[in-house]
């Protein structure tokens, strides 16, 4: 039996196989995937902004894309995950608001998504799969069994990656 | 007294804000009378701080489809606007403005979407001209954008943009009844807090 953990927004959790993550409902957010295939344990964080520097309140750091992910990868650590083993899969960052003209609305998706690739790639973490962007809100669940994402939408069903 | 987030509002404040809405929501329902040439009654509106998670769950859990129209404000008073609306509601008005049927998400088309956002210009322009007439602030709104979506992915839009000034947001929930039909409303009023601070003052309930 396997069981479901539901990460909420600005929140991050990890599990072992068979257990599976799940967060509800990205839609600018950017939810992101770490998985090491060797101690099958999974992680999740649900993101909402691209950087804890450009904050001006003390928050704690789920949210932001920074130390969310540091974060995240220090939870994996302590249950036994290997971070140079550790493999990305990242989804969210849409434009839900197609023709919006206020700028810093329209393209917080992207500089989520732009922020997320930089923290991983200053960690060495390879990103194997990516379905960001758009203009649709996706739910996201993800399998410690095997590292599989699968995408959950409204209006063009669900697929896996 | 210095507001820093919604959260810091006190009782009387709240209830000015409260009878903001109401007001807001008594001109909306004549306007949208108006429009649908059609009685359109409307319960007492009811407004609350809620945390987003809240809200999610006020409108059918995260994944529930919903309408999304956004609103800029600008002028004296800066922020969003942010209606929500259930299936119910896009089908009141379309059916009764257009004379479409209309059975769910899937069948509106763009004339459609066009008389959605109409609809929330003229309910965002009731509540706007509420606030101008009590406090001679001068708001202005912009073109509404629509989205139909997970209610989570479209709250995602505020909750970020505001995200560093409070984890709460002023909602207002309305019933609108047009004769056998009854639709949920819900407004989200996401004024920056120098904005609402500005507003409190002008109304003389700013300590």
């Amino acid at each position: 039996m396997s069981s479901t953990v539901t990460v909420g927004i600005s929140d991050l959790n990890a599990v072992r196989s068979p257990d599976v993550l799940v967060t509800y409902a990205l839609g600018s957010c950017v939810g992101i995937c770490l998985y090491d295939p060797l101690n099958r344990i999974g992680g999740l964080a649900h993101i909402m902004l691209p950087s804890s520097i450009d904050s001006g309140v003390k928050s704690d750091g789920y949210k932001f894309a920074d130390t969310g992910i540091t974060l995240l990868v220090k939870k994996m650590e302590q249950m036994g995950a290997k971070t140079p083993l550790l493999k990305a899969k990242i989804a969210g960052g849409a434009q839900m608001f197609a023709s919006i003209t206020n700028s810093s609305i329209a393209n917080i998706g992207q500089r989520n998504v732009a922020s997320v690739k930089n923290m991983l790639n200053r960690l060495n973490i390879p990103i194997i799969a990516e379905d960001t962007g758009d203009h649709y809100g996706r739910t996201l669940y993800f399998y410690a069994e095997d590292g599989t994402m699968k995408i959950k939408s409204v209006s063009r069903g669900e697929w896996l990656w | 007294m210095v507001l820093n987030t919604y959260s810091d509002l006190n009782a009387v404040q709240l209830d000015v804000l409260k009878e903001l809405g109401n007001i807001g929501a008594g001109n909306a329902a004549t306007a949208l009378s108006a429009m649908l040439d059609h009685p359109i009654g409307l319960s007492v509106p009811e407004i609350r701080l809620l945390s987003y998670q809240e809200v999610t769950e006020a409108l059918g859990g995260p994944e529930n489809r919903i309408v999304g129209i956004l609103l800029s404000l600008e002028g004296d008073m800066s922020g969003m606007m942010m209606f929500l609306l259930p299936e119910a509601f896009a089908h009141m008005t379309l059916n009764t403005l257009l004379g479409v049927s209309f059975y769910d998400f899937s069948s509106i088309d763009e004339m459609g979407y066009s008389a959605m956002k109409e609809v929330a210009n003229i309910l965002a322009s009731s509540y706007v001209n509420a606030i101008s007439l009590l406090t001679g602030m001068r708001i202005q709104i912009t073109v509404p954008d629509l989205c139909i979506d997970m209610a989570g992915a479209i709250l995602s839009v505020p909750a970020i943009q505001f995200a560093n000034v409070s984890d709460k947001i002023i909602f207002i929930a309305d019933e609108f009844i047009c004769g056998e039909e009854r639709a949920d409303s819900h407004i989200l009023m996401i004024p920056d807090v120098i904005s609402l601070e500005k507003l409190m003052t002008r109304l003389g309930v700013d300590r």
